[in-house]
């Protein structure tokens, strides 16, 4: 608590709903799955290191999906990749998101038409929350991806079913 | 060793395997060798004392339209001097003697030859794909491949 500590003078009982409470514990602690692609993943290991260290937003990457909130897909998806990524996507636990980065991960980039080997978006098998653009997308860009995904979370409700 | 003196000697030794060559006016000469042939010239490349080839750089397929081709690039790292061969076979029936027990790199060239080319090396200790799933249909890098219309019920085109 520690930026709520010392704001109170009689007792620390704070009044919210449960709505808030939720989306303020999960968006501020986004588990990211430890994995890469691409030349994209280069750009995701930037955000991560100590220049934009996306860990002040709580993304701690995680070498196992059953601990991870977020999928950043960083990179192309190719067809022998796509079905390792749907059964990685399938072991994440619900609240689950996708971050798409990159042309490729989004459309299939460069390989869209000659790439007989490459999914032409990954939206194509697991359902995407935030498109990244850019290739490779700079790690700024990749930053606001996230905010943007935050803010997706901020203005969730339990009351309303998240189509999937 | 030039290119030439390297021809003449293979020559002497193979006579008719020994097909044509381009030696000047080309960045890498290379000497054509009939396919079936291209196991004992590595062989005697590899070992003769005037050549040792104990470096297989690089082993490359190519399709030809109607003959499928394979290409060696070898060089010797005592005497520094280098060589192509290539060998070319017909596209129905692809089989080309492998080079693996000679120089163990060919091992894995020979199997990505395989898995985009479809060419067949006659002996490899373990011809299978490389880069592709294990359950993929046909050789892509074939000018005639046709891009599937699903794998595993994705939508391959875009």
């Amino acid at each position: 608590m520690g930026l709520l500590d010392q704001k109170f003078e009689n007792s620390n009982v704070v009044v919210t709903t449960m709505d808030n409470l939720l989306n303020w514990a999960r968006l501020s602690s986004l588990w990211q799955m430890q994995f890469g692609l691409a030349c994209c993943a280069i750009e995701m290991m930037a955000a991560s290191a100590s220049n934009f260290d996306m860990m002040r937003f709580g993304v701690i990457p995680r070498a196992t999906p059953r601990q991870c909130d977020v999928m950043i897909v960083s990179g192309t998806v190719t067809l022998k990749m796509a079905s390792r990524i749907k059964r990685l996507y399938d072991q994440m636990s619900e609240p689950r998101y996708v971050i798409s980065m990159g042309s490729c991960s989004n459309c299939g980039g460069p390989y869209w038409e000659h790439g007989y080997h490459v999914l032409k978006g990954v939206d194509r098998i697991i359902p995407v929350d935030v498109y990244v653009p850019g290739c490779p997308p700079r790690p700024e860009a990749l930053i606001e991806g996230l905010i943007k995904l935050q803010e997706k979370i901020r203005n969730e409700s339990m009351a309303k079913k998240k189509a999937v | 060793m030039t290119a030439q003196e390297i021809y003449d000697i293979l020559k002497a030794q193979f006579g008719e395997a020994v097909l044509e060559a381009k030696l000047e006016n080309v960045a890498d000469p290379f000497i054509k060798i009939a396919a079936g042939a291209i196991k004992e010239v590595s062989v005697f490349a590899k070992n003769d004392e005037r050549f040792q080839f104990d470096y297989l750089s690089c082993l490359s397929g190519v399709d030809f339209k109607g003959k499928l081709g394979v290409t060696y690039h070898l060089y010797s790292m005592t005497l520094r001097h280098k060589i192509v061969l290539k060998v070319e076979v017909p596209t129905d029936a692809p089989n080309v003697p492998s080079v693996e027990s000679i120089w163990k790199t060919a091992n894995w060239h020979e199997r990505e030859a395989f898995d985009l080319l479809g060419i067949n090396f006659l002996e490899h200790p373990d011809q299978r794909r490389i880069l592709l799933p294990d359950d993929w249909e046909g050789h892509p890098l074939r000018k005639d491949y046709q891009t599937p219309e699903f794998y595993n019920g994705m939508k391959v085109p875009y």
